[in-house]
Formats: C-alpha cells, structure tokens, sequence
C-alpha cells in the first residue's frame, strides 16, 4: 500500500501553536470554561484589502493552511480539502440577528456571503490562486476525518502528489451561550491542568485550527507517516468500540503491543471519558497516554489538534510534560494510536507512525 | 457638500471596515472601485444598503452602482439630486 | 475494487412534484413550479416567487414518519432517498455495505432562524429543540438513522455543487472499497436566512426567472431533495441500473467569493476534467444539464466556458433550474437524477421561459419536452460559491 506522509502541519490554538519553537514550550493555562484561539497577526499572510471582510474561523484556517503549506515548503496544493462541523458560525449569527432585528429589511451581503461552510476552503482556494479539487466535509464529529478520508484516497488514486487538509471550527458568543444550554461544558471554571481528572459531567469548551499537507513522497522535515484512518457511527456498546479498534489494528497488521504511545481525547467529562477508560482496560493497560483535550477544549474537529500534538511527538520523540496523562513514554516512539470520540456517537481512529 | 463628502466617507470606512484607511486620505474624485481603493462588487452591495440607511435612498438596480458610486463626489452628487427630486 | 461504478436508482422530491414520476410529468406539460410563497414566513412573501414543496410540514412528516417539528431539510432528504432506495430494487438495505453522502448548505435552519427570533429577546429562552439540528451533518444522520445506515455518513457543504460532490465523493468511497453502495445527493428547504441572504446579493428575480435569456434578471430559489444510488460492478450485475456515472470533475475558480469569472475557468475545468476523465470527446454529449441559474453573471460564465468546449457541435442542453428554481444544496442531487433519467429514457428536458437569444452566445437551450432521443451520454453542471465547480457525466452501457 502507498505510504502517505505528513510533509507540513500548521495548527492555530488556545496555546502558542502557531509562534513555532518548541511545542507548547510556553504552556498557557487556564481556568475558565471556554478557550479562545491564541492569534497570530494574521497579516502576515492576509493583505489588509482582504482581511477586512474575514471573520475570525476564516483568518485561523488560512493562518494553519499557510503555516502546513511552509513547514512542507509547497506553494501550491493540488488539492484543498477542509473539514469543519459548525462552518462560519459568527457570520451566520451576524445576518441572522440583523435579519431577526431588521425584520428582514436593510440587510448587507458579506455576513450572508461569508457565512458558508465552504468560506475558509474557498478563501484558501482564492488566496493561492488554486484552480485544483476544492472539497468541504461538514460532519459534525467526523468532519475533519472524512477530509482526511479524502486526501488519503486522492493520494491512493493518484489524482494528486501533495494535499492540504484541515479541520477547524469558532467558538462564538452565541454558541457558547446555546451549547451551555445543552448542558455540553462545567458549571464552574476548572484548571486546564486538572481538567482531566474532574470529577463531575461536562467539559470545556475550545476551538482552533490544523491543517495538514499530505503528500506520497516524504519531504526533508517529515517526521511521520499517516498509516491509517477509520471512524465508527453510533456504536451500541463499548465492546462494538474495542472490537473495532482490535479490527482496525489487524488491518494494518499491527497489535496493541505495537502501539508505542496511546493519545486519547478525553476531555474531563466524566461520563463521556468512560469509555477511555474501557479502551485502555480492554487493550491497552500498561501503554503510556497522553491527552489533548486539556489544552485545546472541546470541539467536533478537536481531533485535527490531536494529530497535529501526534505529529509533533514523532518529530521531537519526546512527550509535551503537560499532555502526558498515564505512564511514561518510551524512549522511542514508533507509533501512535490516535483514539477519540465526540459525544459518545462519533469515534474515530488515526495510526501515525515514525518516519525515520 | 463639502460636510456630505466628509460624513460620506467615515460611513464608508465603517460599513466596509476599511482598516487602515482615513477619511482624510480618501480624495474627493479618486475612483472607489478597482484602483484608489480597490472596492468590488460586494462592496457595492454594500454601498447600495448605505444610501438606504443614511439617506433613505434606494438603488433598485445594481448597474447603476458603477455610475454613482465612482467617487466620493459622484455619489455626493447623487445624494443631493435625489433629495432635491424628493423635496 | 469495483471498476465502474453505477447509477442503480434514484429519487425527488421538489417544487414541481413529490416523487420522480411526478416531477417528469411536469417537464411533460410545461409546468415550472415557482408561485407565491405559500409555506415560508417572510417578509418577502409577496416580493419574490419561490419554487415551494408543495405540501407543510405535517404532511411531509407523515409521508417521511418522522416527528413534524423536525427540520424541513431532514423531511426531504428522507422522503428522496427513501424512494431512491426502492426504485433500486437492492430490498433489505441490513445486506449491504452502505454509505449516505448528502450535500446541504444550511443544516437546520428553518428551525434555528425561528429560535433565534426568541433566543434573541432573552438568552435563556427559545426550545433547545428547534437548534439541536441545526449542523448540517445533523441532518443526514436524521436520515441514516431513520434508514438503518452506520457504514459510513458523510455531508458536503460546497455550497451550490454539495450535492454533485456528493455523487463523487460516493463514487470514490465505491471504487476504494469502503462501501458497496451509496446514496448520494443533496437536500435544503427554503429558509428566510438563504432567501435573504440571495436578496442582498440583488439577484433573486421578482418575475419567474429565466436561465439563458438574454433578458434574464435573477434566481427562483427553491427547495428540494435528490439522491441516486450508486452501486459497485458486482452489485450492478444483480440489478437494472439506469446509467453509469463515467465521469466527474471538481475545480476551483479562485476569482471571487460569490461571482463567476468572466472566462468561467472554474467551469470550463471542472467539465473538461469530466470529459477526460470518462474518456469522451465533447461531441460526444447528448445532453448538459446546465447548472443555468438566471443570474446575468452565471448564465454567461457557464456559457463562455461551454462555447470554449463545444464549439462548433453543441449538444442539447436546458436550465432545469427553470422549473425546479435554485435548490442550492439539492440542486447537484435533483439534477443528477434527472440526468441519469435522461441517459435511461433519452430525455431532453425543456427550459422554460426562453424567448431571447444571448448576445454572448452561439447556442441557444432546448425550449420543447423529448424523450426517446439516442442519448448516450449527458453532462451536469453545479457550480457555486467559493468557486466551487463541479462536473458529472452519466453514460448509458
């Protein structure tokens, strides 16, 4: 089977991801129950004529799409696709209150125009000048894995030798206020750093950006090769979970045994990190964990951070001291399983392994 | 006209978040569209929703927009001839 | 792997008709389905014609059995792909390895915009119950539970060609081997925000619009769902299908949020990578589905790009967007069926409203209903948004 590689990665979080240097050398710590993205100055890459009509989640896929594309050291994709379950939700929340307030009446086009889920893998499209395959996944917790599911079969089928995919998604004023209301996040700020181990039902709430540049030729910094990707809808039990991740693994001719480190995406919510713990009881109880959660918040595209921490692992061989959750890491790191869920509906996989 | 222009030209910069720009820097006759300050057609849009705003004129027709809005006068010009028509 | 990958059924429901037979019959007797707005709310009611489903929520929750407080779009998608599944003839769908692939650009929102109007007064008040559906993927997920589907959902938000990704990306996800069947398209009800939203982009029509007329001023919106079924080979041998899907290809214009380069790159390469791809030469084509929205802007780009094409051998083509209106998400999905129907029946549909020749073109659409016409292979154009252009071809065996 082609090998398929992560040439570049550029991730835009509530930590300094996008400064470059070591990875989440300056860790920032919080104690709140939402996250906001750390923002670069967006100019670097974005003229002032353009960024004026940008929102927020659009300036931070561009921003991680041309920090991936530089790692990689690519000009020009031959395909973009973006991954993103809540698309451009400050835009929509503009025109909808103007439409509400206004009675429909005096409205202007940019909230409209630019409130489309398909914005950020347009304005990508738009500022590269690239005419190529332009795809937008909008499924909820898979989004970012069905873009994925994308680039590698474009890679296999040889329409394309370099691939930018990403998944991001807002946290809003108003999705915050109306995902509380679900009863999604804590009642009280908690520490990022005790997070994962609260005692109590509901999360935190994040938003970020990563995108990726997937290419079937490894490039000069290429610390890791994408093996594997595989999602499950709607499981009805925990054994439907970890007999699909024991499947998953056969595919790829591995065991647990071969799995160097285990990075799950629990993310402090009691009832939801219970089939974590049922994973790693079933399959994986001595291995070394590390997390993510912790320091993105939760989001449907939360996972695009994970990989992006994974990648990063491989690269340095080293374990971040604040995402280590259990054990220690070896000494070498091979690879890395990737296991997450959003909402206990949609659980998805990611095998990454060392490139040498 | 003069205050028209002026008024004209802070509403532009607001509605269409024109960063880095001043009203001072924005001449009276420099084009909007393309070169000066490299409006486009959403900004026209935008414009259009501006005069009914401000000015409770409306614009039914977007080909009209390259025509009034070509400069700050231009449009100026267009605000008052519609008032007077109105009064 | 499967070779080739096929169109075994498909289903509609749109302005002009409930199911698929209907909707042809209207083709036949010339009957666009754009009127007054009868089931949205909006200001606009009595401003601009809309092309409605034309039955309430009541009525489309009791044809689709799901609760009747639940998203329009989620009604239709059902409703459509239901019948799609059944005229395919494949029976226990339990049996098969199948995928939902469907394109919408709004998710919930006919719901959401009526929570918002209370959710705005008061933060704390409006019914968590007409938001919980507002993502897009939470749409197709009402329709993969409702018809037993777990191997693989996905949606597609590519504005006006999510449905025509759709068939794609379902075509890929046969031939890779993740699937063996999949239903793909698209669905969006009207809503105030998309009507709005086309309103302040002054290109909704106050007359029924007219795609390809020298006079045209605008869009109909309307609203809608369509899906096919592709199958893989081994499948295919077991069943009638209507067509294959030979080719497709998707490119980006890179000109503009909203508006079509003058040249129509975008389209132009989107439909030349579909002809490659299936390994035709432009002559060809029998038929184009044009994506035909009635804007002064598409309608020339679109027919630039097909100039630089087909020029001199011109196959039919027709606007069926004159009937139907622009059904955004839908519309990749209701036009690719109407297109594989056409390869099976050998349909030239008509476009309706067209008096005046275009000033920019050679060419000029099909005006008459036919069937029964030698049509071996027919073209579907989406184009939209973000300058996302798609192509698809359908080819008879």
């Amino acid at each position: 089977m082609l090998s398929i590689y992560i040439n570049g990665a550029g991730c835009i979080s509530p930590q300094e991801t996008a400064a470059g240097g070591p990875m989440l050398a300056n860790l920032r710590e919080y104690e709140q129950v939402k996250l906001a993205t750390v923002d670069p100055d967006y100019k670097q890459w974005i003229d002032v004529k353009q960024i004026r009509r940008m929102s927020r989640v659009v300036k931070m896929g561009v921003g991680a799409a041309n920090l991936s594309l530089q790692a990689a050291g690519i000009a020009m994709p031959d395909a973009i696709v973006t991954g993103t379950a809540y698309g451009c939700l400050d835009d929509t929340g503009v025109f909808l209150t103007k439409m509400v307030n206004q009675q429909e009446e005096m409205l202007t086009p940019t909230a409209f125009i630019q409130s489309t889920h398909n914005t950020v893998g347009g304005q990508i499209a738009l500022l590269l000048g690239c005419n190529a395959y332009n795809n937008t996944f909008v499924h909820r917790g898979f989004s970012f894995e069905n873009a994925l599911l994308d680039t590698i079969m474009m890679l296999r089928e040889g329409s394309a030798q370099q691939i930018l995919v990403g998944g991001l998604d807002e946290l809003t004023p108003h999705s915050y206020q109306i995902l509380s209301r679900f009863g999604l996040y804590k009642k009280e700020p908690v520490k990022t750093m005790e997070l994962l181990n609260s005692p109590t039902c509901g999360t935190i709430a994040g938003e970020g950006a990563a995108f990726f540049t997937l290419g079937v030729q490894p490039g000069t910094n290429t610390a890791a090769e994408l093996t594997g990707i595989s999602t499950l809808y709607k499981p009805m039990w925990e054994g439907e979970v970890i007999g699909h991740i024991m499947k998953f693994l056969e595919d790829n001719n591995y065991t647990p045994n071969d799995i160097d480190l285990l990075v799950t995406g629990r993310n402090g919510d009691i009832g939801q990190d219970e089939i974590y713990e049922e994973v790693v009881e079933a399959l994986f109880p001595e291995h070394p964990e590390a997390s993510f959660k912790h320091l993105c918040g939760e989001y449907p595209t939360a996972v695009g951070f994970g990989m992006w921490l994974a990648n990063g692992i491989l690269a340095d061989q080293a374990v971040p001291e604040a995402a280590m959750f259990y054990g220690q890491a070896p000494r070498r790191i091979k690879k890395i399983l990737l296991y997450n869920h959003h909402q206990g509906t949609h659980h998805s996989l990611v095998l990454l392994s060392h490139v040498e | 006209m003069e205050q028209l222009m002026a008024d004209l030209k802070k509403q532009i910069i607001e509605q269409l978040n024109l960063q880095e720009v001043t009203p001072e820097s924005i001449g009276n006759d420099e084009p909007l569209f393309k070169e000066g300050l490299g409006l486009d057609s959403i900004d026209a849009l935008e414009l259009i929703v501006l005069l009914q705003q401000h000015y409770n004129i409306r614009i039914a027709n977007p080909e009209q927009g390259p025509e009034i809005f070509y400069s700050i006068r231009s449009m100026a010009e267009f605000i008052v001839a519609q008032q007077t028509a109105k009064a | 792997m499967s070779e080739k990958v096929w169109i075994a059924g498909g289903g509609v429901i749109s302005g002009i008709g409930m199911n698929l037979r209907e909707s042809l019959q209207a083709f036949r007797e010339m009957r666009p389905g754009m009127g007054a707005m009868k089931y949205l709310s909006s200001m606009h009611r009595n401003t601009f014609p809309v092309a409605e489903v034309k039955a309430d929520n009541d009525m489309l929750a009791d044809m689709a059995g799901l609760p009747e407080n639940i998203s329009r779009t989620a009604l239709l998608s059902l409703i459509a792909a239901r019948e799609a599944w059944q005229s395919s003839g494949l029976g226990d769908i339990s049996r098969y390895r199948v995928g939902l692939v469907s394109g919408n650009t709004v998710g919930g929102m006919d719901k959401t915009e009526d929570f918002f109007a209370e959710y705005l007064a008061d933060n704390r008040k409006g019914r968590l119950q007409q938001v919980m559906h507002h993502e897009c993927g939470s749409i197709t997920e009402i329709v993969a539970d409702a018809m037993g589907i777990r191997h693989h959902v996905s949606t597609i938000s590519t504005a006006c060609s999510s449905g025509a990704n759709a068939l794609m990306y379902g075509y890929r996800l046969i031939r890779n081997n993740i699937v063996d069947v999949v239903i793909a398209g698209g669905t969006d009800a009207l809503t105030r925000f998309t009507l709005n939203g086309f309103n302040t982009l002054m290109i909704l029509d106050q007359q029924p619009c007219r795609p390809f007329d020298e006079t045209r001023t605008g869009l109909n919106l309307g609203e809608g769902a369509g899906y096919v079924v592709l199958v893989s080979d081994s499948l295919a041998a077991q069943l009638q299908p209507w067509c294959r899907l030979s080719g497709f290809a998707n490119a980006n214009d890179a000109y503009h949020q909203t508006a079509s380069s003058p040249d129509g790159t975008g389209n132009y390469l989107a439909m030349k990578g579909a002809l490659d791809m299936s390994g035709l030469q432009p002559q060809q084509i029998g038929y184009i589905n044009l994506h035909g929205t009635g804007t002064g802007n598409n309608d020339v780009s679109e027919g630039i790009a097909i100039n630089r094409i087909f020029a001199p051998h011109f196959p039919a083509m027709s606007s069926t967007k004159s009937f139907t209106g622009h059904t955004l998400g839908a519309s990749g999905g209701i036009e690719a069926v109407l297109s594989a129907v056409a390869v099976k029946e050998g349909i030239i549909y008509p476009n309706a409203r067209f008096e005046h020749q275009m000033k920019e073109l050679p060419f000029a659409p099909a005006t008459t209903w036919s069937e029964g016409n030698d049509l071996r292979h027919v073209m579907s154009n989406s184009f939209g948004f973000g300058g996302n252009c798609s192509s698809l071809v359908f080819s008879s065996f």
